[in-house]
């Protein structure tokens, strides 16, 4: 099943208070060289038939991204399969964003 | 006849019951309305109360905000209906583009549930005709999501056309862009305030009665209107 990847970020000018929290607690794991952390959402829509970009773009416009607040970009997941949720291993994202 | 006061409830709507009592405090009627029903049934005015609707899945209100419910509330806006969206139901209001601007997370990442000291910013006719010009005023607020941003020329404009309704005073505690509290939308029908005045109508619950003008200045309104416009007004200038 073919599906597109919707990543929904916080505009680059919105304070992003969790990212901040997750920053802040990296010298504690002895990191100190990260200078900043913003955390986004990632989406994945599956069609029933081919995957529809401009459908998607729609959908990302109209209900997962808060065009307020928040930017997204969206591509075509290459790989057209489900990966189990042990895979954590990220395949490379082939198509170009929106 | 005393007004008709319609107050949603959503899957996952809190403060639905609360709102209903502060209308009946107030001296309206409080109609019930559920979130899968596009009918309005004739009320004169709608209230979104507070809570979680949706379990805030995705964004608060935004799944809300498709709610059949929310397509009749954005149509009779459009022709003047007061409507008053407390806490969650000013999300939604957001959410919808009915009032300007989002309500993101807590700068400082804490849910925060204390009395808050607001001013009135704006005496306008519709939700705050029953307040003193620059009136301070305790009302709860309790939310993890409240802080208020818009782009500066959002900001600007809100400012120009007395749209910020409240500003939190003693202590922002959100991290609301300019300590705004309240908003209204360009035809001032329409507002959208994160504390809960609902809270504060009964001196037995609540740390003030100051939250019930909100509701006797809507009910104001409402009797101050022709009665050919009952259930379409015109909004105010």
């Amino acid at each position: 099943m073919a599906r597109v990847v919707v990543d929904v970020m916080l505009k680059p000018e919105i304070l992003d208070p969790q990212g901040q929290a997750v920053a802040n607690a990296l010298p504690r794991l002895g990191v100190n060289d990260v200078t900043s952390v913003r955390i986004g959402r990632r989406i994945e829509i599956e069609f029933a038939g081919e995957p529809d970009l401009d459908r998607a773009r729609e959908i990302a416009d109209k209900l997962l991204a808060n065009p307020v607040i928040e930017d997204f970009a969206l591509h075509l997941d290459a790989t057209g399969t489900v990966k189990p949720a042990s895979d954590s291993q990220e395949s490379e994202p082939a198509e170009a964003p929106a | 006849m005393s007004a008709r006061v319609g107050v949603v409830t959503f899957p996952g709507s809190l403060d639905d019951g609360d709102a209903s009592r502060a209308v009946r405090i107030a001296g309206g009627d409080a109609v019930g309305l559920w979130h899968a029903d596009a009918d309005l049934h004739g009320v004169d005015a709608v209230i979104l109360p507070g809570g979680f609707s949706y379990g805030d899945y995705l964004r608060g209100g935004a799944i809300a905000r498709f709610a059949p419910v929310m397509q009749a509330i954005a149509d009779a806006v459009r022709d003047g209906l007061p409507v008053l969206g407390i806490c969650n139901g000013f999300q939604i209001l957001c959410e919808a583009h009915i009032l300007p601007g989002a309500l993101i997370r807590n700068q400082h990442m804490h849910f925060r549930a204390r009395d808050q000291r607001l001013r009135i910013e704006a005496v306008q006719p519709v939700w705050t005709n029953a307040f003193n010009d620059s009136q301070e005023v305790v009302i709860p607020i309790k939310h993890g999501e409240g802080r208020y941003v818009a782009d500066e020329r959002t900001l600007d404009e809100l400012e120009a056309n007395g749209q910020v309704i409240a500003r939190y005073v003693g202590g922002n505690p959100n991290g609301a862009q300019r300590d705004i509290a309240a908003v209204s939308n360009a035809a001032g029908n329409v507002v959208g305030i994160m504390p809960h005045p609902e809270h504060a109508v009964d001196a037995l619950t609540g740390p003030s009665t100051d939250g019930l003008s909100f509701f006797t200045s809507m009910l104001k309104f409402l009797a101050g209107r022709p009665a050919s416009e009952a259930s379409a007004a015109g909004g105010p200038a």
